[in-house]
């Protein structure tokens, strides 16, 4: 009884006086011990309010503890605490505050407090409230994560508050931010949720789409009156090839029991088979139910004679069918945040599909450069030697595998691609010297034939990789700082990669360019282009500018094998699946100058993301459609998009 | 038989020695096959056989457009897998209707030809997850419409490509680019589900002939064979007709000297569409007799390293040479299947040991630039220095 | 001008800018010859581009024959058969035939491809390939392959070959280049037996073969014509002299 009393008084106090210096915490949450003990909806919100006010993590600790059932009581004294199970069936006690143990208790010692999950709920937008809140910034960027993440009606008020206490500007604009997309949600009055919708007039987040769209959602309806509701998003006029089929439009009338049910194909063809007498039904022959005329006759002889349900005719359906309206009812029910919804996201929308754009253009930019790399080397050797190397892109295939060799020594990811570009130039210029030595040299004249014999080293090239690499693909890890992507809003963005792959592919112009038109070397091999033999006569080595050019065209191709080899997985056909591009991209260009090239890959580029963009399902039909249009275009501009012109073009 | 023709097999030793080759060939493996004959040829030898005299057709195809008439296709596998798909689309159907049709037979009611057509487009293309049929199998329930199908379409596709690279003076390495893009895009349209060819699945089940379920794949691989042969004989000998005429001489003239030929007034693009889609369908025709031997078809069978294949066969062959377009493919082809279907022996060097289903490509890659570089006329060309009278 | 079998009438054309042919004009006659001479450069190849075709120019228009037809639109093969022949600067036949071939080839006769195809040797094509043969000196080489044959043989052979096209206006670029003196003399005699049936134009170097083949002689520079007339009216004309030797 003094107990109760005392109790009592206790209580009476914390009421009086809520934050007491002296009483605990442990105090303060047995002074509600009822209310835990066998708590509700209705009489949780005091002592919520209570222990927040109470303040810490303490207060926090014990709400979330309540909410996940981590809250027990010993039944000799009604302590509350927290347990930790024990080997042996017993368990052991912690002091709420302090969290040291207390003592051990069996099993049947001890209780556990079971809150209902509406009370769960409860405790779960206190915290959030609470937490939103905290001294900790770390904690507050949590909960608001989480809240992000899952955000609940009960969450708006404690977030509203959180918003005028938090002074972090990076974290009040995120939590502003998430309290208008609750508000537009969630808020009660309409002309707050309007005013919070038409606030993201120019927000491109997935996250207010995500929100918007099931506002317009809309439930289709029924109705043998003209439909005067006025949330209604349309009138829906039922059709065969329309978005709603006569089938379902009748089994809506059907089920609503405006009209009998039709009888189904199935239910049908179970009546015929069961009335077969002597090989007919209905008075048709059996063997001549192949045809629907024949079916639907032997039916509708079997309904006269009462031996089937009667057939719902085609012209009675549509009869039924004219006689009601269907149409769609927004789920949302005001009309206003309706409006403002649609105007809204027509409004994203627009600016959505302007940064798509944007980005199209970006993934183009960067297919541009990725073939740009691919066919530069391609370009010099045909362009200037007029030799076709079909082994270009197995070169392509050795710079991958020769970063993939270095990354086995130089597990340091940057510094092995620094290694590797200079290594795969010179592997690849060695092998392009070699080549141009022992095979192309004697086939200058034979374009065809260089063709072939080139050709037979990229077979012999790829099986040989295949025999050392294995068929299965080999990683070529990129740095960190080159992982992930540039985001520049929620709709565009583009990988560090690709960003890197269009810097050097900038790079390798500029530098070719400089090369072929400031340097001796460049005026040589364009000497030795347009006429060898008036070359030779100036003293100009056209053997040595062949085997360098051919080696600068093949040392090339092996630093684009590293770059394409940063984001495709490098296999011996890594190449292949880039010479036929790479060629386009010369013969498109123009043969004989870098802006061909340029030029080429540029247009490829474009217009395989193009096409890819109108049918973005389907990448095959894009490469299909473009290969046509190149073949197309080569009947406009035979020689190329920049095209040398009159005799030194040749022939 | 003392007409034109004898004449011109007199003339040409070397047509009537080849032709009694095939035959004497034919009449071995027919005596050696297990159907006909003492079974010393297994039936999935004679197979190989027929496939490899289909290659040979279209290594002849290939001769004379590029041998003779100097435009290096890298495409004509493209028309040699269309072909097949065009026989291919009628065994598929009419073997599928067969199957669906006898699994109907017990039916209580009979199923009307929507429902029939339904289930056949089911089993068809169930795998592609459709079940419609689409626009291009409209003629495939009949077998002559297909049969004129192998020939028209290819043909068209050739001409229609043809005109448009030839007009604009598209030639060398230029074209044979081109040709190459041509296969590419056509491998990778029927790589799409919804080509309606069934995808990467191709057609299968195509040795399979629609009403022979009674007859033996030993009898049917013979016949195939036959056709093989004959199709091959007839091939060699109206290309040889064309090169020994006049034509013949245009278009070697076109080869060498393209413009020389144009101001001499003849209508260079003209004939080389001529050549070209002429050759298209020899090829087509070739690959309509091969598939329903090799069973199925995919379009991995039209990518591009398949036409380049065939350039290698002509090019160790020996090009500008009928019997060397012969020789090449059924040497290197027949050397191909032996070497990587593992009954080569390996060889051992003690520290490691060579295995041909892993180096024969890169034997072949080495051979091929050997031979382009020291031996360009190819295997015919050690026949020419033994052979006189026929000097082509 | 009624006799004019080709009017060229103020053509021009230029290849990024350098201009090859400047508002050049030329007349022919049916059955005149005519020798056209020149420095490097001159435009003298081009000028036989545009006018068998082979190079579109920018303004002007060449018109051909008695109805009068423009050219410019034709294509090469077209402008071969209606009667222009060329011989190009380096010999150009079909090496690996026989010149019997070379010659069949060339004749006057179908030239669709199922007509050749089906197209059979007669008595009288083989007639006009033996006269010609004879004319060209080639008689006992008809079974020969044209590879084997010497330049001056070579050169000749390409000569037959035009007159076997039968052709109303022969182009001819340098036939004397690389030839001995004998052969040279066998050109022009053999150039000369041809014009007397049709119009012949000869590109040539070689002022002493331009004055043994005796005719009119037209002096091109920088693409437009700058003399014309017999070959001692024109070797004393100043703006001659100054273009030969003057730089």
């Amino acid at each position: 009884m003094i107990r109760i009393i005392a109790a009592f008084f206790i209580a009476f106090f914390m009421l009086v006086l809520p934050v007491s210096a002296q009483s605990s915490f442990q105090d303060v949450a047995q002074s509600h011990f009822p209310n835990i003990k066998r708590g509700s909806v209705k009489t949780a919100p005091p002592v919520i309010a209570d222990i927040q006010s109470y303040g810490g993590d303490v207060a926090s600790r014990f709400l979330q503890n309540w909410q996940s059932k981590n809250i027990w009581y010993r039944k000799s004294d009604e302590r509350l605490v927290t347990v930790q199970q024990l080997e042996n069936k017993s368990y052991r006690l912690f002091d709420l505050e302090t969290e040291q143990a207390i003592g051990e208790a069996a099993k049947s010692d001890i209780k556990q407090v079971k809150p209902n999950s509406g009370l769960r709920g409860l405790l779960g937008s206190a915290l959030v409230a609470s937490q939103l809140i905290s001294d900790d910034l770390s904690v507050r960027k949590a909960s608001l994560d989480s809240l992000t993440r899952n955000p609940k009606p009960n969450h708006l008020e404690p977030l509203r508050t959180a918003i005028a206490k938090e002074k972090n500007a990076d974290l009040k604009s995120r939590m502003s931010r998430l309290e208008r997309l609750l508000t537009m949600q969630f808020d009660t009055n309409t002309q707050v949720r309007v005013k919070a919708i038409e606030s993201f007039t120019d927000d491109l987040g997935l996250d207010v789409r995500a929100r918007l769209n099931p506002m317009l959602n809309a439930t289709l309806k029924v109705s043998q009156t003209e439909p005067t509701d006025q949330n209604m998003a349309r009138i829906i006029t039922p059709s065969e090839t329309g978005e709603l089929p006569i089938d379902k439009a009748y089994s809506m009338i059907v089920s609503q029991g405006w009209a009998p049910a039709s009888v189904s194909k199935d239910a049908k063809q179970k009546a015929l088979v069961e009335h077969i007498q002597e090989s007919k039904v209905g008075g048709i022959l059996v063997s001549d139910l192949n045809t629907l005329a024949n079916r639907e006759t032997a039916y509708t002889k079997l309904a006269d004679a009462g031996l089937a349900l009667q057939n719902v005719s085609e012209v009675q359906i549509q009869e039924a069918l004219s006689k009601v309206y269907f149409y769609e009812v927004y789920t949302e029910q005001s009309p206003e945040v309706v409006k403002a919804a649609k105007t809204t996201l027509d409004s994203i929308n627009k600016k959505v599909a302007f940064s798509q754009a944007i980005d199209l253009f970006l993934d183009g930019l960067s297919l541009a450069s990725i073939f740009f790399l691919a066919a530069i080397g391609l370009a010099i050797t045909f362009g200037v030697m007029r030799v076709i190397n079909m082994a270009h892109g197995e070169f392509i295939m050795m710079g991958a595998y020769t970063g993939y060799v270095v990354q086995q020594f130089v597990t340091n990811y940057t510094l092995s691609i620094i290694i590797a570009i200079p290594a795969a130039f010179m592997v690849t210029f060695a092998a392009g010297v070699a080549m141009e030595r022992l095979v192309i040299r004697h086939l200058y004249h034979r374009p065809l034939e260089t063709l072939l014999a080139t050709f037979g080293v990229s077979i012999a090239l790829q099986q040989l990789a295949k025999n050392i690499f294995g068929t299965q693909a080999r990683p070529l890890t990129s740095p960190d700082w080159l992982g992930g992507a540039w985001e520049i809003n929620d709709v565009i963005s583009i990988s560090w990669i690709r960003v890197a792959i269009f810097g050097l592919s900038i790079l390798f112009f500029l530098m070719l360019w400089f090369t072929l038109n400031k340097t001796r070397l460049g005026l040589e091999t364009r000497a030795v282009t347009q006429n060898p033999r008036m070359a030779a006569s100036m003293g100009i080595n056209p053997d040595k500018i062949n085997m360098l050019t051919f080696g600068l065209g093949s040392g090339i191709a092996g630093i684009a094998g590293i770059a394409i080899g940063l984001f495709a997985k490098v296999t011996s056909e890594l190449g292949s699946d880039y010479i036929v591009q790479s060629f386009m991209t010369v013969v498109v260009g123009g043969v004989g100058n870098i802006w061909g090239t340029f030029a080429g890959a540029t247009m490829i580029g474009f217009l395989q993301k193009g096409i890819e963009w109108f049918n973005p399902s389907n990448t095959l039909a894009a490469q299909t459609f473009m290969i046509i249009f190149i073949i197309i275009f080569i009947q406009f501009r035979p020689r190329g998009i920049i095209a040398l012109k009159g005799r030194a073009a040749g022939d | 038989m003392n007409g034109p023709l004898t004449k011109f097999l007199l003339n040409h030793p070397s047509v009537l020695a080849f032709l009694s080759a095939l035959a004497l060939f034919t009449v071995f493996v027919t005596i050696g096959s297990e159907a006909f004959g003492y079974g010393f040829v297994s039936t999935s030898f004679v197979k190989t056989l027929g496939k490899t005299l289909c290659f040979c057709l279209i290594a002849i195809a290939m001769d004379l457009v590029w041998g003779y008439c100097g435009i290096l296709s890298l495409g004509h596998f493209a028309f040699f897998g269309l072909g097949g798909y065009m026989i291919g689309m009628w065994l598929m159907y009419e073997r599928t209707r067969l199957i669906v049709v006898e699994a109907t037979q017990n039916a209580q009611i009979p199923m009307t030809n929507q429902e029939i057509q339904d289930a056949i487009g089911t089993q068809i293309f169930g795998v592609v997850g459709g079940s419609e049929f689409p626009a291009i199998w409209i003629f495939s329930h009949s077998l002559w419409i297909q049969l004129a199908l192998v020939v028209l379409v290819p043909g068209l596709l050739a001409l229609v490509f043809g005109w448009l690279a030839f007009r604009s003076r598209v030639t060398g390495v230029y074209l044979s680019i081109l040709t190459q893009a041509m296969t590419l895009a056509l491998a990778l349209y029927l790589f799409q589900n919804d080509s309606g060819l069934r995808g990467n699945n191709g057609l299968s089940g195509l040795q399979n002939l629609p009403n022979l379920e009674e007859t033996p794949q030993s009898v049917i691989s013979m016949w195939f064979f036959w056709a093989s042969a004959l199709a091959l004989g007839l091939g060699y000998l109206i290309v040889k007709l064309i090169v020994e005429s006049k034509l013949g001489n245009v278009i070697r003239g076109i080869r060498d000297d393209e413009a020389r030929v144009r101001f001499l007034g003849y209508n260079v693009e003209i004939y080389k569409l001529f050549v070209f889609t002429l050759t298209a369908v020899i090829a087509a025709i070739a690959g309509a007799l091969y598939y329903p031997q090799a069973g199925i078809i995919n379009p991995a069978e039209i990518a591009p390293i398949a036409s380049i294949y065939l350039a290698v066969w002509v090019a160790i062959g020996g090009r500008g040479r009928l019997y060397g377009a012969v020789i090449g493919a059924a040497v290197v082809s027949l050397l191909s299947s032996w070497f990587t279907g593992g009954q080569a022996p390996d060889i051992s060097l003690g520290f490691y040991t060579v295995k041909w289903v892993d180096w024969w490509l890169v034997l072949l890659g080495i051979s091929f630039v050997a031979v382009t570089l020291y031996a360009p006329k190819g295997i015919g060309g050690l026949f020419d220095k033994f052979s006189k009278g026929d000097n082509q | 001008m009624s006799g004019a079998l080709l009017e060229v009438n103020g053509i021009s054309v230029s290849f990024d800018g350098f201009k090859a042919i400047n508002n050049l004009s030329f007349n022919i006659n049916t059955g005149e010859l005519r020798a056209i001479i020149g420095p490097n450069g001159a435009g003298k190849t081009t000028f036989m581009d545009i006018i068998t075709g082979k190079t579109r120019p920018d303004l002007g228009d060449v018109i051909w024959g008695d109805e009068n037809v423009s050219l410019i639109r034709k294509s090469e093969s077209d402008i071969a058969r209606m009667g222009i022949g060329r011989k190009f600067q380096k010999p150009t036949v079909f090496e690996d035939q026989s010149v019997a071939d070379n010659l069949t080839m060339a004749l006057k006769n179908k030239r669709g491809p199922w007509s050749v195809l089906l197209y059979k040797s007669n008595t009288s094509d083989q007639a006009k390939v033996n006269q010609i043969a004879a004319d060209i000196g080639l008689s006992d080489h008809l079974d020969i392959r044209a590879g084997d044959l010497s330049h001056g043989q070579k050169q000749w052979l390409e000569i037959g070959m035009l007159l076997a096209q039968e052709p109303r206006l022969l182009l001819v670029d340098e036939p004397a280049a690389g030839m001995t003196v004998d052969e040279r003399n066998h050109t022009v005699a053999l150039l000369r037996e041809a014009a007397k049936t049709r119009a012949v134009v000869v590109v040539e170097h070689d002022m002493e073969f331009i004055r043994n083949l005796d005719c009119k002689v037209t002096v091109l520079h920088e693409g437009s014509v700058l003399a014309e007339g017999n070959l001692d009216h024109v070797v004393k004309d100043q703006n001659v002299i100054d273009v030969y030797l003057g730089r």
